[in-house]
């Protein structure tokens, strides 16, 4: 049909385009990434977001390859990582955290099952660095200094690498052919690593081998104890010594059969499940505080408790006598420390374990009088990791900090990353940080409810006879899906909700991984884009010019 | 039905109007039903429903309103649409009709002439559509049936042809209900005469358009001009539209006017509708009496022929004015129309009202008028057969105030 | 509701799309296909409903109809700012004629698709909430008897928005609008006025009737859909907040849409031959002040000279609703 439609009362279809109604705005939606709390809490420097929106779709290599850019040690960490990223993850506040550590766990043993390799490092720098303690700071950094083509050097005083991660923590919470494949691995990579290797002057050691530059993480094994009033009628031990001989020669320590520990930490808990496993009749901490106040992470102390531990909480022992245990009974002050509350009673035991917190070291530095060691034998570092000597470094449970095996390794990591700066005459900048994506920001309203997937626990008589993993995995379909739990915060996810609701047609799609374009020609500025962002990854900022 | 096309039978008006626009091959019939024009779509809808009108929608509907607005939306589909209605249905659809013009929709509508109310008043009289004339439809006036069939079968080309509505007005049942030897429509002769409806603007697929927009004061004194010059310039297919139909049919109807011996009369009568048949009557006694005396039958009274006609009455010395309709404020409007065409021409002019709400004109009572008209001794403005008892009453009574006896 | 199940855990189907999801689970105004039938460059308000109601409605109607169908509008906000003379922001064949007349012009258009043999070409009309139930419901509910084959698309944003927010049947009781002032001893519009459009279409026995909310895009969308696929007149009543009428934020208009229906005050549900067969059920049930505090029409509600038994009388209506169309999930 030929039309020749009259004037002005017909009109051409889609011509309002020449109206650019851009110019209405005041205010302008910008996209921008925010950094998820879940990122920003964990000590590794883990992008765990990333490695969650991978797994999200399946493309489990990938999210692995993603978590060891920052820390080689997955399926450790899924299992033994106090997981501060949950702690933080905004999902709290919705109902429960993402289950991150189940997620790590699930690549990092499938990694592990699949024998995919670390990368390839890079070119070899010809640079040769010594890392001493093979605990997951050393190792960390081994590895990250590998990654950047030096040679590493790793040497341990113990008959194998691990550090705390063998000689601190049971069995039970992290297997051993976990614990050896993944140091393996790292090996693998090209980290020689010398074990029964002890040092006990450093300023030798380095005087006779040349090495352009050293991390040092030795740890913190030394018990701390106090002077107790004792007859000398109940036999006591400290944790690390404890734990380390259940590693070195598991037949060995024997508790009796009724065991006390002191002290609220999670060695103590350890120590306690331990003493359970052994065959121990009544295992009891004793910890002068109330539960709640216990350092130990809630879900350990709970576990313990399923598992017949005792707690007596607000109570410090006063003298051994008899065989028995002299408590004074507690209570908090206003400020949350326990004062006496002049009640006393007594426990009878077979043997008293202190778990009341571990020292440094540090003897091996008495070549460097530059170096100030604290009383608790810890040693200062400056923002890049160096000791006040020229090119020793240091970390983990040595330096004032968080004494957890991911704070370890991501001073491994931060240092490595120094080292290799200081190596090439250069100092590393430090990238200017995004903003975090605070759980106000979302709009939770998207996300289903969908309580978080737990790991399956191992039977309660397994529990208390074996030394076997407590706690199962989470299988693939599981991991994907408590993946999928994951908001997202501060990143776009490609919802397209600001496409849809666009009363303006002023967003465009750019296409699945390209995300959004806004189109300021058309955008009014009502902001409906950024309200309807479940993620937060959208702002309104004044209106430029 | 009563007889064959071709061959002239006794037929009801409204019969004979609906074969006529089921000979025009109508897509969509929207009507509701009101006195007199109820005949007329009640046949529409039995043809429809007997599968006479081939694809044509019949459609009932709820008021007039909703009658004229499914012609709209038919109409800007590009389907040729119907209805027809009278008085108070008319006015109910007012918004519509001011909007199909202003659309510049070719619908086309019967109107059964019939009176306003209040008082309400089924019967005959012009003061429906005269209450419209402005609304930008082309207006056909039929003086009988034939005419009547006959109108609607050009009003479709018409409109079709300038994009514009067009309303055929027939008297209510002096026409519509009135049993007159009518030629009922020639399909194969409509269907040469009328070609299939090609619309200026439709909506359709292939080239979607916005059609209503709406008309800013950039834009909406130039729409109005363009409407209006569309709307003076359709007198010229007016008639050639009827000529043609003349030759095709071998009838004639329409076109703008049609003299009755008037072209050389002194006195010219000018009237709309079936009047014209009494007042040809009248002429016929009058002239026989030796009066100079014709008349004029207005057959498109919108657009008004106003400059053919005063070149028509240039022998004129004076003309009446017969219509059916009255205005308070304005009186006659045909009245109106005819002294604005006269402007300056020196010609006198007397508006003669009657036949309102139905009121018969008779013979006797137009004779009386034209001979006083042709002895000058007419009022400017005078009544037909009006009650001057009771109006001297009532007028005394009214006077008094609303609280008297 | 007759969304689909998505086998995604992030957001399910409650965001208009996902990465992670094909398109085909994905909303209409999530591809980037969608057709666009209103597009930019129109004048409506910052943050209208009626605009994003009105393409979230068309663009699925496109969609299931392969970009086959006409589109008969009536007089109103969404006419005046999509269609000033010289620009149209429609790309879908579209006609305006009157206020009050619009289904009976998509009747007409719809009686000459099936005189010309075109009846794969669907018709939609849609217009306001006066349009609808108040100047133009003789002709809807004319179309409704007949059962003309037209989707009829309300949408409500509670008052005469072009004209200035002005009250009408469908504004909600207490609401000031600028004929409802806040004067006299009940501020607002009273209560025990106005009229429920779905049900009064419900009455008709139409095949399908379903009310809608711009927060639910996926849930309209589906309607939409099930709309298409019968043959008749349907109604959906959709709502859409209006920035400028209730004097919220235009950036609120999805949250205030989410907000009436999860308070209960705008049920969402669907009718099948004057039956209610489905409805939504509230996620998150919200009080009214959740929903009427954003609203500066119901500014007197709060603040100095709070009204609680106002509030609790509008809590009132949406407990009704609530009730009458099981709009909480049963407890398991």
């Amino acid at each position: 049909m030929a039309f020749n439609p009259p004037y002005a009362i017909t009109l051409d279809a889609g011509s309002s385009l020449a109206n650019k109604t851009g110019s209405w705005r005041t205010e302008q939606p910008l996209y921008l990434d925010r950094l998820p709390p879940c990122n920003v809490s964990c000590p590794a420097g883990e992008n765990i977001q990333a490695w969650l929106g991978l797994t999200q779709e399946g493309r489990y290599r990938e999210a692995w390859e993603e978590i060891v850019i920052n820390n080689p040690l997955p399926a450790i960490h899924g299992r033994v990582c106090y997981h501060p990223c949950e702690d933080s993850c905004n999902r709290t506040s919705l109902e429960q955290p993402v289950n991150i550590h189940a997620i790590e766990r699930f690549l990092g043993d499938l990694a592990l099952q699949e024998g995919w390799p670390l990368p390839t490092p890079a070119e070899a720098s010809g640079k040769h660095i010594l890392v001493i303690g093979g605990g997951p700071g050393g190792l960390s950094a081994a590895y990250h200094l590998r990654q950047l083509g030096h040679e590493v050097t790793l040497m341990d005083a113990k008959p194998a690498a691990g550090g705390m991660l063998r000689y601190g923590i049971p069995a039970y919470r992290l297997p051993r052919d976990i614990l050896d494949a993944e140091i393996e691995r790292i090996q693998r990579s090209g980290v020689h690593i010398k074990v029964d290797t002890s040092i006990d002057n450093l300023a030798n050691t380095l005087h006779d081998n040349r090495y352009d530059a050293t991390f040092l993480a030795v740890g913190a094994h030394v018990g701390r104890h106090i002077d107790l009033k004792t007859d000398q009628s109940v036999p006591l031990t400290d944790a690390v010594d404890f734990l380390n001989g259940m590693e070195s020669s598991p037949s060995s320590p024997s508790l009796g059969n009724r065991v006390v520990v002191y002290g609220g930490g999670n060695t103590a808990i350890d120590v306690a499940r331990t003493a359970v496993r052994l065959g121990a009749e009544q295992v009891t901490i004793v910890y002068r505080r109330t539960q709640e106040k216990m350092p130990a992470h809630a879900f350990e102390i709970e576990e313990a408790l399923e598992e017949g531990v005792e707690l007596r909480a607000l109570r410090t022992i006063t003298a051994i006598t008899d065989g028995k245990l002299q408590l004074e009974t507690m209570e908090l002050d206003a400020d949350g420390w326990p004062q006496p509350s002049g009640g006393s009673e007594t426990l009878a035991a077979d043997s008293l374990v202190y778990a009341l917190g571990q020292t440094v070291n540090a003897a091996l530095l008495q070549g460097y009088p530059q170096i100030e060691v604290a009383a608790d034998g810890t040693i200062s570092v400056d923002e890049r990791m160096m000791t006040a000597a020229e090119g020793l470094f240091a970390g983990g449970d040595m330096v004032p900090a968080d004494r957890t095996i991911t704070t370890a390794v991501g001073h491994g990591k931060k240092a490595a990353r120094h080292i290799h700066h200081y190596l090439n005459d250069q100092q590393l900048q430090p990238r200017a940080k995004h903003e975090t994506a605070e759980f106000d920001l979302l709009n939770t309203w998207y996300y289903p409810e969908e309580p978080m997937r737990s790991q399956p626990l191992l039977e309660m008589q397994q529990r208390t006879t074996t030394f076997n993993e407590v706690l199962d995995g989470l299988g693939e379909l599981s991991s994907k899906l408590e993946a999928q739990r994951c908001m997202s915060c501060g990143n776009c996810f490609e919802c397209d909700n600001c496409y849809a609701v666009c009363p303006d047609n002023a967003i465009t799609k750019l296409g699945r991984g390209n995300r959004f374009a806004i189109d300021y020609d058309y955008c009014k500025g009502c902001g409906l884009c950024v309200e309807e962002c479940p993620c937060g990854a959208m702002k309104m900022v004044p209106e430029i010019g | 039905m009563p007889s064959q096309p071709g061959k002239p039978s006794q037929v009801e008006g409204s019969i004979a109007i609906a074969h006529a626009i089921a000979a025009c091959r109508p897509e969509v019939i929207c009507a509701y039903p009101i006195t007199p024009q109820t005949h007329i779509v009640e046949a529409l809808a039995r043809m429809a429903r007997l599968e006479q009108l081939g694809n044509c929608q019949y459609v009932n509907v709820e008021s007039e309103f909703a009658a004229l607005s499914v012609c709209i939306g038919a109409s800007a589909s590009g389907s040729r649409a119907y209805t027809a209605t009278s008085s108070q249905g008319l006015l109910f659809m007012a918004e519509a009709v001011y909007n199909t013009s202003g659309m510049r929709l070719p619908v086309v509508m019967t109107i059964g002439n019939r009176a306003i109310g209040g008082p309400i008043n089924i019967w005959n009289d012009q003061s429906d559509s005269m209450a419209l004339r402005d609304a930008g439809w082309i207006q056909l006036h039929a003086e009988n049936n034939q005419e009547a069939a006959d109108l609607h079968i050009q009003a479709f080309r018409l409109a079709e042809q300038v994009n514009l509505p067009v309303m055929v007005c027939v008297d209510g049942f002096l026409l519509t209900h009135a049993f007159e030897q009518i030629t009922l429509t020639d399909q194969e002769k409509t269907d040469a005469f009328l070609p299939p409806f090609e619309p200026i603007q439709a909506l359709n697929i292939e080239e979607p358009m916005s059609i209503g927009a709406m008309v800013g004061p950039e834009a909406f004194m130039e729409v109005r001009y363009l409407n209006a010059s569309q709307f003076d310039e359709s007198l010229e297919p007016i008639q050639s539209i009827s000529e043609e139909f003349a030759a095709l049919f071998g009838r004639s109807s329409g076109g703008l006017f049609e003299h009755y011996h008037s072209e050389a009369a002194q006195t010219v009568v000018i009237a709309l509708g079936s009047v014209n048949g009494t007042i040809k009557d009248v002429v016929d006694n009058l002239r026989d009496e030796g009066a100079s005396i014709g008349s004029i039958k207005i057959s498109a009274y919108r657009p008004f022929p106003a400059a053919q006609l005063r070149e028509a009455l240039s022998q004129a010395e004076r003309v009446i004015v017969v219509e059916k309709s009255f205005f308070s404020g304005i009186g006659g409007p045909l009245f109106n129309d005819v002294v604005r065409s006269l402007e300056n021409s020196g010609i006198a002019h007397y508006s003669v009202i009657g036949g309102l709400g139905g009121r018969a004109i008779l013979k006797k009572s137009l004779i009386e008028i034209f001979r006083n008209g042709m002895e000058e001794s007419l009022e400017p403005l005078s009544f037909i057969d009006l009650d001057q008892k009771v109006i001297t009453r009532e007028l005394l009574r009214q006077r008094a105030g609303s609280h008297g006896k | 509701m007759t969304t689909s199940t998505v086998e995604f855990h992030q957001t399910g189907d409650l965001t208009a799309g996902n990465r992670l999801q094909d398109e085909q689970q994905a909303s209409r105004q999530s591809t980037q296909q969608r057709f666009n039938s209103l597009t930019a460059g129109h004048r409506a308000c910052q943050g209208c409903g009626e605009a994003l109601g009105a393409r979230f409605a068309i663009d699925k109607v496109m969609e299931l109809t392969g970009d086959r169908a006409f589109v008969v509008n009536a007089t109103g906000c969404l006419e005046v700012f999509t269609t000033p003379f010289p620009e149209s922001s429609w790309n879908v064949p579209w006609l305006h004629s009157l206020f009050g007349n619009a289904p009976a012009v998509a009747t007409g258009v719809a009686a000459a698709l099936r005189a010309q043999g075109k009846s794969d070409i669907r018709v939609v009309a849609q217009g306001g909430d006066g349009s609808t139930v108040d100047i133009g419901f003789g002709a809807l509910s004319g179309m409704f008897e007949r059962n003309d084959d037209v989707l009829y698309f309300c949408y409500d944003n509670e008052a005469y928005m072009n004209t200035g927010v002005q009250r009408s049947g469908a504004t909600p009781p207490m609401a000031r609008t600028a004929t409802t002032p806040i004067a006299g001893a009940n501020p607002g519009n009273p209560f025990g006025q106005g009229k429920n459009m779905p049900l009064i279409a419900m009455a008709h026995g139409i095949p399908y009737v379903a009310t809608a909310t711009i927060s639910h895009l996926r849930d309209l969308e589906a309607k939409v859909a099930k709309a298409m696929e019968i043959r008749g007149a349907r109604y959906i009543h959709i709502h859409v907040p209006c920035p400028l009428g209730w004097g919220s934020e235009p950036a609120d208009t999805v949250k205030l849409a989410r907000l009436a229906a999860e308070s209960g005050l705008f049920p969402l549900f669907e009718a099948e031959h004057g039956e209610v067969t489905d409805s939504s059920k509230i996620r998150r049930q919200v009080p009214v002040e959740e929903y009427l505090k954003l609203q500066r029409r119901y500014a007197h509600l709060f603040g100095k000279s709070a009204d609680a038994e106002g509030i609790a009388a509008i809590q009132k209506i949406a407990d009704t609703n609530i009730r009458r169309f099981k709009l909480l999930r049963e407890e398991e």
